[in-house]
């Protein structure tokens, strides 16, 4: 195990693209100072930013302590292995991972899971916003992987998702799953309103709160419970809404009853 | 100015019907000269390199509105192809979209001097200018596109040649524009209510007029006009299965026009007007049709637009062609009006062998190439970015002189398209000397650039040397190595400068933006009733229009004498 502490408080943002199992896998301490990364717009070495140590223990195969909120891309296209974070973590934590596990031990910034087809990041902070999405202007969001956070998501989480599953224990912001495609998001406490906007397909399943589901989508149905993967079914019952129309959509927004008696009048409709 | 020696290469000029000879160049003040005295100037040493014309490319979207707007909706296109500055060259992005300056640099590495940007809104004309400004280390021109501009289609109603080509004149002269571009004519003013045209002989809402009207009366026009490209021509039911037989149509209708042994028109990315079939489901290739025809005339020339495969952006005038394609793949898509003159679209496309569809366009692009016989009548172009980037040339270029790059290929499509493709039975596979045609020979012929495409005496300094011995290696069966040379030109010299070096880019130089100025007995007349119109129908001013001479930074206009 390599374990990673700050040397400093960053000012300016890392970008540590070699903080990944596969590229510090055979490499001794001295070689691993030498490795590449930007501070700011200056190309320094990993050894000027942190102290690096080696560790008996064999798994996790890094762990970072301390905040390293201001380092972007830890975990970048990692397919095996174990990164634990004892802190806060930075932006586009995990991009495209294709597997291999991230444990955040706090909070985790914007775009963390970009771009992911495999593996699982676990959040026990919040999240924050973008979790999951993908590069502006890209179509294809989050393919496979599991993302788990403890806290809460901001604003355009899982923006085309087209695999997975993301669970959220706290709330989200806006705009969940815009656009989505198929995955699953399954969210305990407040949603932002818009969620699935433009969606296609996959479902959504808010066992909390949320004050509007978007005109363009109809209910279905009511539903006592719904599965959210292998290892887990919430329980409801649920209102059951498809759509979205809009975009002639035929995803599933799963709405606690229970939570959210304002949209009672939708019943009329059954 | 630097006198340069380029010493004991292999030159293949076609023009010039040198093949391949072991040749010195003599390079004074730009131009190549008979000889210059050897110690006054540098030399270049090419014993064993291959040494052709710069290339000129007849068809690529690199500047204007449309391109604009293709980089402003395609973040995700740009973030995969980053380019660093360097203490010579610019920052900027690729990929199938790239910025002005790093069109510039891949083109120059690969050894092509001239490119065409073949589709201009007049009314974007000034921002098209201000982009080709920005492209360095090419010599560069635009087509404005004139097939459904309201005053031309008024003209060939009245059928009003003489008064058509002289607006025509005046609109070359005031885009800075260098040829006739029409883009699926009739079908874009169609557009402007939600309709198209659907043949050559529909007729265009509230004009009374045929496209088959517009194309002759134009071809008429240009020939009255003597301008030294003919007229450039999108044709009706581009992308559409079964589009072949208008494709046909329309080269019978330009039958019609007088030649004096000269082409009248040029079909561009003929792959996409060349569909068989009725459906999307059985939509196959017409390469035989069509080059069978092409084979029996000479009045006309061609380009392949070819396709490669990969992530591209698709972005043409034809917006009601992008609308269908809006539909099929559902991708985000941009229409833009652009107002009395033109429409346009985008919409990103990703070209998959494993797709038979585009695996069949892949093969209509080659077959076409290699079954008209005559390498004069049709140049390599991917319609960049339509087909693909055009930094992909290198790959067609494998393609076009070896089967077994193509059988490699071919094996990897989809089944369907394997099993219907012509590829397997053809076996031409194209010289260098062919090879010099299609990329900037028989390219600068057709559009009639005297001091372009050849190296003999007087002609601009603009050469490619590629690290290719014709005499020690066999292209078809080596194609790789041929496929490096031509992505990474060992030398390009851009008017007798050294511009890139072993494929990196050694020193900058502004290149040139062409125009005719078309001289007519008698000059159009800008009277109060068409400034009224401009006031009445467009958003911009009549006086706001005009590109005048000082947007151009580095001004060669071509005159040439009307017969009217």
């Amino acid at each position: 195990m390599i374990v990673l502490t700050p040397l400093k408080k960053f000012q300016f943002p890392i970008y540590a693209e070699c903080i990944t199992p596969e590229f510090f896998e055979g490499k001794t301490i001295a070689e691993l100072a030498e490795l590449s990364v930007y501070e700011g717009n200056k190309q320094k070495k990993l050894g000027d930013i942190f102290k690096i140590e080696q560790d008996p223990a064999e798994t996790p195969n890094i762990t970072i302590n301390g905040d390293v909120s201001e380092v972007r891309r830890i975990g970048i296209r990692m397919k095996k292995g174990e990164i634990v974070i004892n802190g806060n973590a930075g932006m586009h934590l995990g991009e495209k991972m294709s597997g291999g596990k991230i444990t955040v031990n706090g909070d985790a910034g914007g775009w963390t899971g970009s771009d992911m087809k495999g593996g699982l990041i676990e959040i026990h902070g919040n999240g924050s916003d973008y979790l999951a999405s993908p590069y502006r202007g890209s179509s294809t969001g989050m393919r496979g992987g599991l993302i788990v956070v403890d806290g809460s998501v901001g604003a355009d989480s899982a923006i085309n998702m087209h695999g997975g599953v993301i669970k959220i224990k706290g709330g989200a912001g806006q705009f969940l799953g815009f656009g989505m495609d198929d995955g699953t998001i399954y969210v305990k406490a407040q949603t932002g309103t818009r969620a699935g906007a433009c969606m296609k397909g996959g479902k959504i399943i808010l066992a909390g709160t949320i004050e509007e589901v978007l005109p363009t989508f109809t209910i279905d149905s009511i539903k006592p419970k719904v599965k959210v993967d292998e290892n887990e079914t919430a329980t409801g019952p649920f209102y059951v809404f498809l759509g979205d129309r809009a975009e002639k959509g035929t995803g599933k927004i799963f709405v606690a009853k229970a939570n959210n008696p304002q949209l009672n009048t939708y019943e009329k409709f059954l | 100015m630097t006198e340069l020696l380029i010493k004991n290469g292999f030159v293949f000029d076609p023009i010039n019907g040198i093949n391949g000879e072991k040749m010195d160049i003599a390079i004074k003040n730009g131009k190549i000269v008979e000889k210059i005295h050897e110690h006054h100037g540098k030399t270049i040493d090419a014993t064993g390199l291959t040494i052709m014309p710069g290339g000129v490319d007849i068809h690529t979207h690199v500047a204007g509105g449309e391109v604009n707007m293709g980089r402003i909706v395609r973040p995700e296109d740009h973030v995969k192809d980053v380019v660093a500055k360097t203490p010579l060259t610019r920052s900027g992005v690729g990929y199938s979209i790239p910025s002005t300056f790093v069109t510039g640099y891949r083109y120059s590495q690969m050894g092509y001097t001239t490119v065409m940007n073949p589709s201009m809104a007049p009314l974007e004309a000034k921002h098209t200018h201000e982009e080709l400004n920005d492209i360095p280390l090419l010599d560069k021109a635009t087509y404005p596109l004139i097939g459904d501009w309201w005053f031309v289609l008024e003209y060939l109603r009245k059928g009003d040649l003489e008064g058509c080509a002289r607006h025509v004149a005046w609109m070359l002269e005031t885009t800075k524009g260098y040829a006739i571009k029409i883009v699926n004519p009739g079908g874009l003013e169609s557009w402007g209510f939600g309709r198209n045209v659907h043949s050559i002989d529909d007729e265009v809402p509230n004009f009374c007029i045929t496209p088959r009207e517009i194309i002759v009366g134009l071809a008429k026009v240009n020939k009255m006009l003597n301008l030294p490209h003919t007229i450039h021509l999108h044709t009706n039911n581009l992308g559409i299965p079964g589009n072949y037989a208008t494709t046909l149509e329309t080269m019978k209708a330009l039958e019609s026009v007088p030649s004096d042994g000269k082409p009248v028109g040029h079909i561009t990315h003929l792959q996409f007007s060349s569909f068989g079939g009725d459906g999307w489901g059985n939509m196959c290739s017409a390469a035989e049709e069509i080059s069978k025809y092409i084979n029996a005339h000479s009045h006309m020339t061609f380009d392949m637009g070819q396709i490669i495969f990969t992530d591209t952006t698709t972005m043409t005038a034809d917006g009601p062609f992008e609308y269908t394609l809006y539909q099929l793949s559902g991708h985000k898509w941009v229409n833009s009006d652009v107002e009395t003159e033109t429409s346009g679209g985008i919409i990103p496309f990703h070209y998959k062998k494993n797709n038979a569809v585009n695996a069949t366009q892949w093969s209509i692009g080659l077959e076409l190439a290699l079954m008209i016989t005559d390498p004069w009548k049709m140049f390599m172009t991917t319609d960049h970015p339509n087909g693909g980037p055009f930094f992909a040339y290198p790959k067609i270029v494998a393609w076009l002189i070896s089967n077994k790059a193509r059988m490699a290929t071919l094996k990897k499509c989809h089944k369907k398209a394997q099993k219907k493709s012509l590829l397997t039975s053809i076996n031409r596979e194209l010289s260098l000397y062919e090879l010099a045609i299609v990329t900037r020979a028989g390219q600068a012929k057709a559009l009639g650039l005297k001091n372009k495409g050849h190296l003999g005496v007087g002609a601009d300094a603009d050469i490619a040397i590629y690290n290719i011995n014709p005499e020690t290696i066999d292209i078809a069966r080596k194609y790789k190595t041929v496929r490096r040379a031509f992505g990474k030109a060992a030398y390009t010299i851009k008017d007798g400068k050294i511009v890139v070096k072993d494929g990196e880019v050694v020193q900058h130089a502004d290149g040139r933006t062409m125009w005719v100025d078309v001289e007519t007995t008698e000059k159009l007349q800008v009277d109060e009733e068409m400034k009224l119109k401009f006031r009445q129908y467009w958003t911009v001013e009549f006086d706001n229009y005009p590109v005048l001479d000082h947007y151009v930074k580095v001004k060669d206009p071509i005159t040439v004498k009307a017969s009217i």
